[in-house]
């Protein structure tokens, strides 16, 4: 089947669906690619790249959203207006199949008009929250590129340095950074923030974000309030008024303190909640920078302008909504690589042909039109198949191997007391010639025991092929017999000699072959 | 020669075979260890041919100038992948000169004994022979498993458990039998049947204990083959047998313990054989979940953009030879100023020690090349560990799955580290049957394919 890349519609969308350096993965799967002439020159790429992949260059867009059977883009058909998206959609024939971003939760409309053209959508933003998922997730993607921007936003507007310096020209205090929502962008920001050298603090109020918040680098803020924020499928969710208020609190607080605010709170399918008010905004300090992540959503700050960087009473408040365009090219190849994730999934058999198995619990959650049936939203999500383990379980496992070795010792007593009895007992019954050599049987086994111990395990091998040779010590016991009168005494005799032979030379032989093959560091 | 000179160069041997054990404890120290037990082996021959009954010295340098040299050949020859097939087969031989000397003693007219004394070294030429007969067919079990000519799976026959008990009982009655025969002639006849039970329970023993057990069963046989040359020793009283079977004989005791200890299993379940087989399947959980592959570049450039590096290496890689080019690799890596050292579990590969000893064949310093205790703490500050045909020595089940048929089994912790990259052939389970969940983790990427070939190829591309 031919995969087509458009050129995205939408206005200042300058990221491409798949990067060039992705194509030969697709091509080795059985599928054809071809891109539209200069799709890709927003983010970066040449034409000339894509044919180096392996690609084809369709002139026009009527000439590729014809010829492909599947077409992949970002942003779903006309993100203006519904005549632009019928548009798009009329050049995709009945049968074809369409990947992109859907927003199909926001968009019935634009399910409808699929439906009817009989195209079978996969939504690239309705990826399950499962594990297994995860490489396809390109939300995720997207929120880590998006947090990573948002710092370098923020210090490209923020007119002093991030880490702290003590120049000659006099002491520079690093600059204190607060992320408030620590999913994948705020731990992204987080991650930046602290590499350029500035004191991060965040907050979030699901209590399992405070380990990720703490292995980035950065302090968790905590409120002295009890309630678990965690909601379904891993995102936050509505918090009671009392926690909003003392949330709102500590926000207010730290304005007074920290030089930059990034704010990434997000409940799906909500207006964003507002965290910083008006008030709270302008009390920061003069050139400080507030990045409102939140902004497509309404933003978390009640002065944040949507698609704008404002400067308010001092204040610099930003409120893109492109942040992963503004990183085309970083996005369209993380972009590219869940969508060749999603191609690996649809196409097991490597044939250039993809099959929609609505079994797959994955690919059942992103199509939400199949044929010309609407199919979102999907049946409610199996609990995820690697049960959280319960923290009773550790003490419990670490209690039975305590108890372990106390179970033991009776029988070591027993085992000792049993061995110390035979050696009184032989001493009883034997004569005195078998007593001197037991005696130095038992402080030979000492000896030995005391002597291995401290052989270095690396050295395992060895001490076995040395033990081996030494054991050939058995041809004292043939050559003592070998003065027999007796043929067959001798001839048995004589064949032992042989065999624990070859043991003494192939032992000591491979063990010094072994010896000379350790050596140090040169 | 008299007598006291003898003695006096046993003592010297004994003391030279005690310092050629205790030489082995550091690799500077190695090399002149097997020197003196070289000494101690040619000291001891010397002083029995001078001082010795009679005997033809040209047969006798015929003879062991034949052994000598089918011993240095095999020596000089064999792989170092093939060490434990080489360790097992030279075990067999002590077993077999073990039980012809115990025969050779019985028939030799020379040895009188009434009483007592007759009824021990009737004793003591039973065991020999029955400690011998168990090596040698054990240690030929060994050998065919390992070489590949008998299943490494575990050979269960239904009531094995009664037919070893069976043959146990049996060779007690024939040992009651023997040491009360009056003649030669009426003793002989118990002690070939004790010997056939003993050559069967040998095979049926160690057939029955499935591939990755191997280090506890060489271990095993190992000190066997001690214990036979020790009973050799007191069937024709002398010192020096005793002394130096019971050195090997400890020295193997405690190999088969460390191992037992490293996968937490006690040395009776591992002898009785059947691990892996499906009533001890019942504790394994279901592991969930999709792993992510990497492909050999991507895993290249994980390798070079880290700043420390673990190589864990497993049985896989001595199956894939692939420790020559890990061992480029990791030149390639130092090259490039990145920290690349190696972890080895106790029990990786087939017999204690063999990870150690393929990666010094390739030429991989031993300094860089550490042991589990040491490195586990430094996972947590490892950017990138590379797992290389190892799979229970690495599952995270042992320390988190408390019901676990592996659970309690010290593991290397390599989950801890940034990423985790393991090469495996397939998604098929290790030995112990056991799912590992470490193949799900967030942290791990798979790398499919032949451990030597994958190797090469990211080799290529750095």
């Amino acid at each position: 089947m031919i995969i087509g890349i458009p050129s995205e519609s939408a206005l200042g969308e300058k990221r491409v669906a798949i990067a060039p350096e992705t194509i030969p993965r697709i091509i080795g799967l059985g599928f054809a690619v071809q891109i539209q002439s200069g799709a890709a020159e927003a983010a970066g790429f040449t034409d000339d790249e894509y044919l180096a992949g392996g690609a084809t260059v369709a002139g026009s867009k009527e000439a590729l959203w014809d010829t492909s059977d599947i077409i992949v883009k970002i942003r779903a058909p006309g993100q203006t207006s519904l005549d632009q998206a019928s548009a798009e959609i009329a050049l995709l024939k009945h049968g074809k199949t369409l990947i992109c971003l859907i927003g199909p939760g926001q968009n019935p409309l634009l399910l409808d008009l699929l439906s009817n053209a009989g195209v079978t959508t996969l939504a690239m933003d309705a990826v399950p929250r499962i594990s297994r998922a995860q490489k396809l997730d390109t939300l995720s993607s997207m929120a880590n590129i998006a947090g990573y921007r948002a710092v370098i936003e923020a210090a490209n507007h923020f007119g002093r340095f991030f880490t702290g310096q003590i120049t000659a020209a006099g002491k520079i205090p690093p600059a204190k950074v607060l992320i408030i929502g620590a999913g994948v962008a705020g731990l992204a920001a987080i991650g930046a923030a602290s590499a350029m050298g500035a004191i991060v603090r965040a907050f979030d109020t699901r209590p399992e974000a405070k380990e990720q918040v703490e292995s980035m680098g950065a302090e968790f803020l905590m409120l002295d309030f009890e309630e678990d924020g965690s909601g379904q499928g891993g995102y936050a969710k509505i918090m009671s008024e009392e926690f909003i208020a003392a949330e709102m609190q500590l926000f207010a607080d730290q304005a007074l303190e920290v030089d930059i605010i990034i704010t990434t709170a997000l409940i799906p399918g909500k207006p964003a909640p507002k965290l910083i008010i008006a008030d709270t905004a302008r009390s920061m300090k003069a050139g400080s920078v507030i990045v409102d992540l939140a902004a497509e959503q309404g933003g978390n700050c009640e002065l944040t302008r949507p698609g704008e960087a404002a400067l308010i009473d001092g204040i610099t408040v930003i409120g893109y909504t492109d942040f992963p365009s503004r990183m085309a090219a970083q996005s369209s190849l993380l972009y590219g690589n869940n969508v060749t994730h999603l191609l690996t999934d649809l196409c097991p058999e490597k044939d250039g042909q993809i099959n929609v198995d609505m079994n797959d619990e994955v690919i059942r959650g992103m199509t939400v039109v199949k044929d010309t049936k609407i199919t979102w939203p999907p049946p409610p999500p199996r609990l995820s198949a690697v049960p959280k383990a319960p923290p009773a379980s550790v003490g419990e496992s670490s209690a039975h191997l305590e108890g372990a070795p106390k179970k033991s010792t009776a029988p070591t007593l027993i085992a000792l007391a049993s061995v110390v009895g035979l050696i009184l007992g032989l001493g009883v019954v034997a004569p005195p010639s078998f007593m001197g050599h037991f005696t130095v049987f038992v402080l030979a086994i000492f000896v030995g025991w005391q002597v291995v111990w401290n052989v270095t395990p690396a050295l395992h091998t060895p001490l076995m092929s040395v033990t081996n040779a030494i054991s050939g010590i058995i041809v004292i016991g043939s050559l003592l017999q070998m003065g027999s009168d007796s043929r067959i005494v001798m001839f048995l005799a004589a064949l032992a000699l042989l065999v624990a032979s070859i043991n003494v030379f192939g032992g000591f032989w491979v063990t010094q072959r072994m010896l000379r093959m350790f050596r140090r560091e040169s | 020669m008299s007598s006291g000179i003898i003695s006096a160069a046993y003592i010297a041997a004994s003391i030279l075979f005690i310092l050629s054990l205790g030489g082995l404890s550091n690799q500077e120290s190695a090399q002149r260890g097997n020197l003196f037990g070289i000494a101690g082996m040619a000291l001891a021959i010397g002083a029995t041919l001078i001082g010795g009954t009679p005997v033809s010295y040209a047969l006798v340098i015929a003879l062991m100038a034949v052994g000598g040299a089918v011993g240095g050949f095999v020596a000089a020859r064999v792989e170092m992948t093939a060490m434990p097939q080489l360790v097992a087969m030279l075990h067999s031989f002590v077993g077999l000169a073990a039980v012809l000397v115990g025969f050779a003693s019985y028939l030799d007219p020379a040895g009188h004994f009434v009483g007592a004394e007759k009824t021990i070294h009737d004793v003591e030429i039973f065991l020999g022979i029955l400690i011998g007969a168990i090596t040698l067919t054990g240690s030929v079990a060994a050998f065919g498993k390992l070489q590949g000519i008998l299943t490494s799976r575990p050979v269960l026959i239904p009531g094995r458990h009664i037919l070893n008990l069976a043959i146990a009982a049996a060779c007690a009655w024939l040992g009651y039998c023997f040491v009360g025969a009056d003649s030669i002639n009426g003793g002989i006849w118990p002690l070939l049947a004790m010997t056939i039970l003993a050559l069967i329970f040998g095979i049926h023993m160690v057939l029955a204990i499935g591939g990755a057990d191997m280090p506890v069963v060489i271990s095993m046989l190992n000190s066997y083959s001690g214990w036979a040359a020790a009973a050799t020793g007191f069937m024709l009283a002398n010192d020096l047998l005793i002394v130096t079977g019971a050195l090997v004989g400890s020295s193997g005791a405690i190999l088969s313990y460390i191992m037992c200890r490293a996968m937490n299993r006690r040395f009776i379940s591992v002898i009785l054989g059947g691990f892996g087989t499906p009533e001890a399947n019942s504790g394994t959980i279901e592991t969930g979940g999709e792993t992510a592959a990497v492909s050999a570049s991507e895993t290249a450039e994980l390798l070079t953009s880290a700043k420390t590096v673990v190589i864990v290496p497993g049985y896989g890689m001595a199956v894939a030879h692939a420790q020559h080019p890990v061992s480029e690799l990791v030149d390639a890596l130092k090259t490039r100023g990145v920290t690349a050292r190696f972890a080895i579990h106790p029990v990786a590969g087939r017999m204690p020690g063999h990870m150690n000893v393929l990666l010094a064949e390739a030429k991989v310093p031993y300094d860089s090349v550490l042991e589990m205790d040491e490195i586990n703490r430094d996972f947590p500050t490892t950017d990138v560990v590379l797992v290389i045909g190892a799979n229970d020595i690495v599952n995270p089940a042992a320390q988190e799955v408390p019901d676990s048929p592996i659970a309690g089994m010290p593991v290397l912790e390599v989950w801890k580290a940034a990423t985790t990259i393991v090469l495996k052939r397939s998604m098929a389970t290790g030995y112990a049957g056991v799912d590992n969940p470490l193949f799900y983790r967030e942290n791990t990427r798979m790398l499919f394919g032949d451990a030597k070939q994958s190797i090469s190829e990211v080799l290529s591309a750095l």
